[in-house]
């Protein structure tokens, strides 16, 4: 198995499952993603890593027809709301990108996909989140 | 020093694609015509304020004086996203209210030609994976991790607001396009005057679901420009001057307060509601008072949003007045009388004066086959993500 690295510094890739992790301000527990030099909600300095959750809601979506060059369509763009905390936007996988299959409010799942090799033949790895109504 | 400032002169180009003019003929243009709007000249201005987009950095006042009159007055260079005119114009009235300048131009400008979808150029992806940026990235994560383009991000907002309130959903969000479209029809200084049915406008191709191509607003050229004049130095000039001019109630900017998804996803309603809610306090205008409206429709599905964010509907309830033609100029509240910049166009830069043309040319009752017949009072507002609001409210008074 060749080596991956994760398409964003937030997606983990170790020896378990997947998942992502947040900067979370010690003062007002926002949540980000990205490296912030202070928190947006309060202005105050301290972060701490916290992992989120792998499920959530739908909070809202698109759906893509026209993209970025390379950018294969129609594809299901998502935000999702976390459980236990985190808003996070991805692509939506494994549903019919129509508007009859995604809801507002369905149960999703994070699962990963591969993106593309680099030269030295390392996979980038994204995340991405499939319905997860089906299952308990 | 608190005192209400007052549009003196009003202009804009046509919005269109220009083959024969450059940036600064355009803005020139609108310049030299607003003055001339307000009988005054270059050597009556206290001030400049210019704004402009794709040429931020290239101290586009200035090269607009070297056409229109240099006299050494201060210029501010602004650019502000989306909401890049209307921060030109706040320049300008700032620097009046604050008791600096007597009267002030207010220019915005922008060539943008046919662009395509903003922001989709293709980014060379390194060839060998290497973290770098705020988030780590190894390539561009647009399509990859979700969509960060304008069409799918007005597309959720809309969207998010049909999840969250019945009777919300394509066809309303298509309706509004229509309604612009047809609007339009009677603007001759509209990039587009073409009228579309709602099967059309359903019909066309999908951009990012629900915006279809004919409810997302084109590239284009044009300019705007605004005099503003303090009320103690209106008092001084002609009748016809003080009979045509316009009084600023309220003018109002706000930038996006911490909310949880605005960090992945701009959200459009909270700074809208803030401006306006400030706008209405400020003005003593209820949004019921309301003649016409030029709010910032970039997207069908951001029109529809804005509906109910600036208080035209009851909460809740943006589907149900655009389903009973509440915003079309024959409605309870027009909405977009000018085509919107979904027909009207979107010159980045100037946009924000534009709208405030519009408003200003309907309360001096020079606004043609589209005039609203015996409008008194009227707001137009514009976003820029990132994100920017600007409200203002404009009556039609006496000095």
């Amino acid at each position: 198995m060749g080596k991956t690295i994760p398409i964003v510094d937030y997606l983990v890739l170790d020896d378990g499952a997947p998942y992502l992790v947040a900067n979370e301000s010690i003062e007002s527990g926002a949540l980000y993603f990205d490296r912030r030099n202070a928190d947006a909600r309060s202005g105050t300095q301290g972060f701490r890593r916290r992992r989120v959750a792998d499920t959530g809601v739908v909070r809202t979506f698109t759906i893509v027809h026209r993209a970025a060059p390379g950018v294969p369509t129609p594809y299901v763009s998502v935000v999702v709301d976390l459980d236990g905390g985190g808003v996070v936007k991805a692509n939506l996988l494994n549903v019919e990108p129509t508007p009859e299959h995604v809801k507002i409010g369905m149960k999703v799942r994070m699962t990963t996909y591969g993106v593309g090799v680099d030269d030295e033949g390392t996979e980038a790895i994204a995340f991405a989140y499939e319905p997860a109504d089906e299952e308990s | 020093m608190d005192r209400d400032v007052w549009i003196l002169g009003a202009s804009m180009t046509k919005f269109m694609r220009y083959k024969d003019k450059d940036l600064i003929d355009l803005g020139a243009e609108a310049a030299l015509a607003a003055l001339a709007d307000g009988g005054v000249t270059i050597q009556d201005m206290d001030v400049m304020g210019a704004g402009n987009l794709a040429e931020a950095a290239s101290g586009i006042g200035q090269r607009v004086q070297k056409q229109i009159g240099q006299t050494g007055i201060p210029v501010y260079n602004v650019a502000n996203a989306c909401a890049t005119g209307a921060t030109a114009v706040r320049c300008a009235y700032l620097a009046i209210r604050a008791g600096e300048a007597e009267m002030g131009l207010a220019v915005g400008l922008e060539k943008m030609g046919k662009a395509g979808l903003l922001g989709a150029s293709a980014r060379s992806d390194r060839n060998v994976f290497e973290p770098s940026g705020r988030y780590g990235s190894v390539m561009s994560v647009e399509g990859r991790v979700g969509t960060t383009l304008m069409p799918g991000v007005f597309a959720q907002a809309g969207m998010e607001y049909s999840g969250a309130n019945e009777g919300v959903g394509f066809e309303q969000f298509a309706k509004v396009a229509e309604k612009n479209h047809a609007h339009s029809t009677l603007n001759p200084l509209a990039q587009y005057q073409k009228a579309f049915s709602l099967e059309e406008v359903m019909n066309a191709e999908m951009m990012a679901y629900p915006n279809t191509l004919l409810m997302c607003c084109p590239t284009g050229d044009g300019a705007a420009a605004l005099v503003l004049v303090s009320e103690e130095k209106l008092r001084t000039l002609s009748d016809e001057q003080r009979a045509r001019a316009v009084k600023i109630s309220a003018s109002v900017m706000t930038s996006d307060p911490w909310t949880d998804s605005d960090q992945v996803q701009p959200d459009v309603n909270t700074l809208t509601r803030a401006a306006a809610a400030k706008a209405y306090e400020i003005s003593g205008v209820d949004p019921q008072d309301l003649d016409l409206v030029e709010l910032h429709d970039c997207f069908a599905t951001a029109e529809l949003v804005h509906y109910d964010n600036l208080g035209l509907c009851a909460p809740g309830e943006a589907g149900k007045f655009i389903d009973e033609r509440g915003p079309w100029r024959d409605g309870k509240i027009p909405v977009n009388v000018s085509g919107g910049l979904i027909s009207k166009g979107h010159p980045l830069g100037a946009t924000g004066v534009a709208n405030l043309y519009e408003v200003a040319t309907h309360l001096r009752g020079e606004a043609g086959d589209r005039q609203i017949e015996g409008a008194s009072v009227g707001l137009t507002h514009v976003i820029g993500l990132g994100s920017a609001c600007a409200v203002h409210v404009l009556e039609k008074a006496t000095v």
